[in-house]
């Protein structure tokens, strides 16, 4: 009894045989030893930068940049700070990664859809895209479609024009815009009022339908509004029809809105190439949900597009959405490849901000910055997505 | 991919222990070659022929290192890098040398870290335009675009000069060369703008030469030097003084074929330059016979640049300011003394 009581007593075990206190000492030793590790080779690199006499600091972003870029969604020139030279730089990353991400999605979605139809002939090419687009690698792609891009198709001054207002040559595409009238703002009001009033009428047609059963025509309904309102606005301001017409002015079109070459080049070869990918993330994701599943639900009475809604998506999202992610990611870094066609993106400034600064240890520390936050925020996004369309168990 | 490599670099960088900054000649030793970092690809400047073997200005420039080093011009080692990578190469100390047709800058002899030698090559830039387009001077340029390589003075170069005249213009800017050419020659651009030699090497390449013609302005200066490490004096000085045996020896008129008997010279300069009078080998730390063995198995400067891109080379290039002095050029190698 004694011995027992004995050990009852000492209940104070040794922290290192408790499991929980352990497992905090551990962590804690990692933590100090990639700190220590990390201060080493930080503090490592500035003794020899400083024995080398190389320039160390963030300072440079202050100065002025002195080269140009193709391309900006921002006014910018040479005259601009490498702060700005790069913030153009995100800003195109940004925009063939958000472009390129929904036109993805959209596409993987139909040919992964493609591969599982009952029609033979369509189910093939599905597969065939597949398999070819996964295997060649994506630079290849990139290469592809930029030399088909300059090696085809005219010089500026013999541009093809197949409709009106629409300039193809071998320095990009040029289209016809609107031209700027104070129309545009409100317009684009309307259409942000009109995605409220949607957001509240969903809200209420699912209350209604839950209390009474009823059915509210929302889809179609919304496209009403989301079209109409815009239109409505555009219609009270006397509905202004003037065009800004890109005219050939020397070398190149002036005026209207030019896609670059190698713009199209980048956006093509990295949507045809993630789509098979994500093509085949949304065909395991269909098929995951197990046929008894539709069958079921035809048997009560759906018709396929609420089978669609509410059987086999919400099951189906949740296997897609993850790996889906993970391909978003790859498009956005792939996007890096840019540098090899001449695509102003951000590494490609990074990489002449480094050159031209010869701050190469800053420069790649804010490349990865920047890529990180890219990732961060994705996976951030797609995470809460998860969630909401995980199965919720009650 | 070219980034991951720039990233490797600046790793070795971060990670490179306590870095002894002197006896890059006793490494070289030890590893019995030179590492040499050279372009991948500019026809008469570094270039590697149809078997394989690197051919050029630069690459004979490397040589000559490595006959001073070792009496040995084989015993170099090329590292192929862009622009891009190639201060991070030298700086993370995976080339001993670099000769790449690098210009010589305030920025780089001082916040890079770097140390440039005599002069191997002047260069200015210039612009290459298809003759049809009928434009015959930069001037004309407004609103054009104008391909260019990234990593180089160039782009900075270009930019100035065209805010300076106040012409507005579209840069494509591509990392391989090879790549830049290709997307010019389709009419991707409608110029393209790099060091004058280097015009003349793609103009030499294009798939009819005569359809393209050099602009007359040049819009910059660009001595074009090998490039050291700073802290490493001994190493600074035989880089530096094998650029002006080069020079020296097509001043003092010996070249690969007579060396030999310039050995018998009764001439005291020639006898202390090819070391028949002991002394500047070891003040070198260098054989005796360093300047020998370069003149012996690269040549003089004067056939070095014959030989890679002169008039009789698909370059066709004049010596020009890259004459010796006493013919009026820029080439001017301090005294042998």
């Amino acid at each position: 009894m004694r011995g027992f009581k004995n050990s009852a007593v000492s209940k104070k075990t040794p922290f290192w045989l408790d499991p929980k206190k352990r497992a905090i000492l551990f962590q804690l030793m990692t933590f100090v030893m990639v700190g220590l590790l990390a201060y080493y080779l930080i503090s490592n690199t500035l003794i020899n930068l400083e024995k080398q006499k190389i320039a160390t600091g963030f300072s440079f972003l202050h100065k002025e940049s002195s080269f140009e870029i193709g391309e900006s969604l921002i006014p910018y020139s040479a005259a601009n700070t490498y702060a700005r030279a790069l913030l153009v730089g995100i800003l195109n990353t940004v925009k063939v990664a958000f472009i390129g991400i929904v036109i993805t999605i959209l596409l993987g979605t139909i040919i992964g859809v493609a591969r599982l139809s009952t029609n033979w002939l369509i189910s093939k090419l599905a597969a065939l895209y597949i398999e070819l687009m996964q295997d060649i690698p994506v630079l290849l792609q990139l290469f592809f479609w930029y030399a088909i891009f300059y090696e085809t198709l005219p010089p500026p001054r013999e541009a093809i024009s197949p409709a009106a207002g629409i300039f193809m040559s071998n320095r990009g595409v040029a289209f016809a815009v609107p031209e700027g009238h104070p129309a545009h703002l409100y317009m684009f009001l309307a259409f942000v009022a009109g995605c409220g009033i949607v957001y509240l009428m969903r809200r209420w047609a699912r209350k209604r339908q839950e209390k009474t059963g009823q059915i509210f025509p929302v889809f179609r309904v919304s496209i009403g509004i989301l079209v109409g309102f815009p239109f409505l606005t555009w219609w009270a301001f006397g509905a202004p029809m003037g065009m800004d017409v890109p005219v050939l002015e020397g070398f190149n079109f002036e005026g209207g809105l030019t896609l670059s070459p190698e713009f199209i080049a980048l956006l093509l070869g990295l949507v045809l190439y993630t789509a098979a990918f994500v093509a085949e993330v949304v065909r395991a994701g269909i098929q995951s949900v197990s046929k008894g599943q539709r069958e079921a639900a035809m048997s009560i009475g759906l018709r396929p597009v609420p089978v669609l809604n509410l059987v086999i998506l919400p099951q189906a999202l949740r296997v897609i959405v993850p790996p889906l992610t993970s391909q978003m990611l790859n498009l956005t870094k792939n996007s890096s490849l840019a540098v090899a066609i001449g695509y102003p993106d951000f590494v490609s400034v990074a990489n002449t901000t480094i050159n031209q600064t010869g701050q190469s240890i800053e420069g790649v520390a804010i490349i990865m910055a920047v890529y990180l936050f890219f990732s961060l925020t994705t996976s951030a996004f797609m995470n809460w997505y998860n969630k909401r369309v995980a199965l919720v168990e009650r | 991919m070219k980034v991951f490599k720039c990233f490797t670099m600046v790793l070795m960088l971060l990670a490179a222990g306590s870095m002894s900054v002197a006896g890059t000649l006793d490494e070289v030793r030890a590893r019995g070659v030179v590492v040499v970092g050279v372009n991948p690809g500019v026809a008469g400047f570094s270039m590697p022929d149809e078997k394989g073997v690197w051919k050029g200005l630069d690459v004979d420039t490397a040589k000559a290192i490595a006959a001073a080093v070792f009496g040995d011009v084989n015993k170099v080692k090329y590292v192929a890098l862009t622009a891009v990578q190639r201060l991070p190469a030298l700086q993370s100390k995976e080339i001993d040398v670099l000769c790449r047709n690098t210009t010589i800058t305030l920025t780089r002899e001082t916040v890079s870290g770097l140390n440039f030698v005599h002069v191997n090559y002047y260069d200015g830039q210039g612009f290459l335009i298809p003759k049809k387009l009928k434009v015959k001077s930069a001037k004309q340029l407004k609103g054009a675009t104008v391909c260019t390589l990234p990593g180089t003075t160039t782009e900075m170069n270009a930019a100035d000069y065209f805010r300076k005249n106040k012409i507005g213009w579209k840069p494509v800017v591509i990392e391989n060369p090879a790549e830049l050419n290709k997307a010019f020659f389709a009419g991707r651009c409608d110029v393209l703008t790099s060091d004058a030699s280097q015009l003349a090497a793609i103009r030499s390449i294009a798939p009819n030469p005569d359809d393209y013609t050099v602009l007359p302005e040049i819009i910059s200066k660009e001595p074009l030097a090998p490039v050291v490490r700073h802290g490493d004096d001994q190493w600074y000085d035989i880089v530096n003084w094998t650029v002006m045996a080069l020079i020296e020896a097509e001043e003092l008129g010996i070249t690969s074929a007579n060396v030999d008997e310039m050995l018998k010279s009764t001439d005291p300069q020639i006898q202390r330059f090819l070391g028949v009078t002991p002394g500047y080998g070891k003040a070198l730390g260098l054989d005796e016979k360093w300047a020998y063995n370069i003149i012996k198995q690269v040549g003089n400067y004067g056939e070095i640049f014959e030989r890679n891109v002169g008039p009789k080379t698909p370059l066709k290039l004049e010596r020009g300011l890259n004459d010796l002095w006493t013919r009026g050029g820029l080439m001017y190698s301090f005294p042998f003394r």
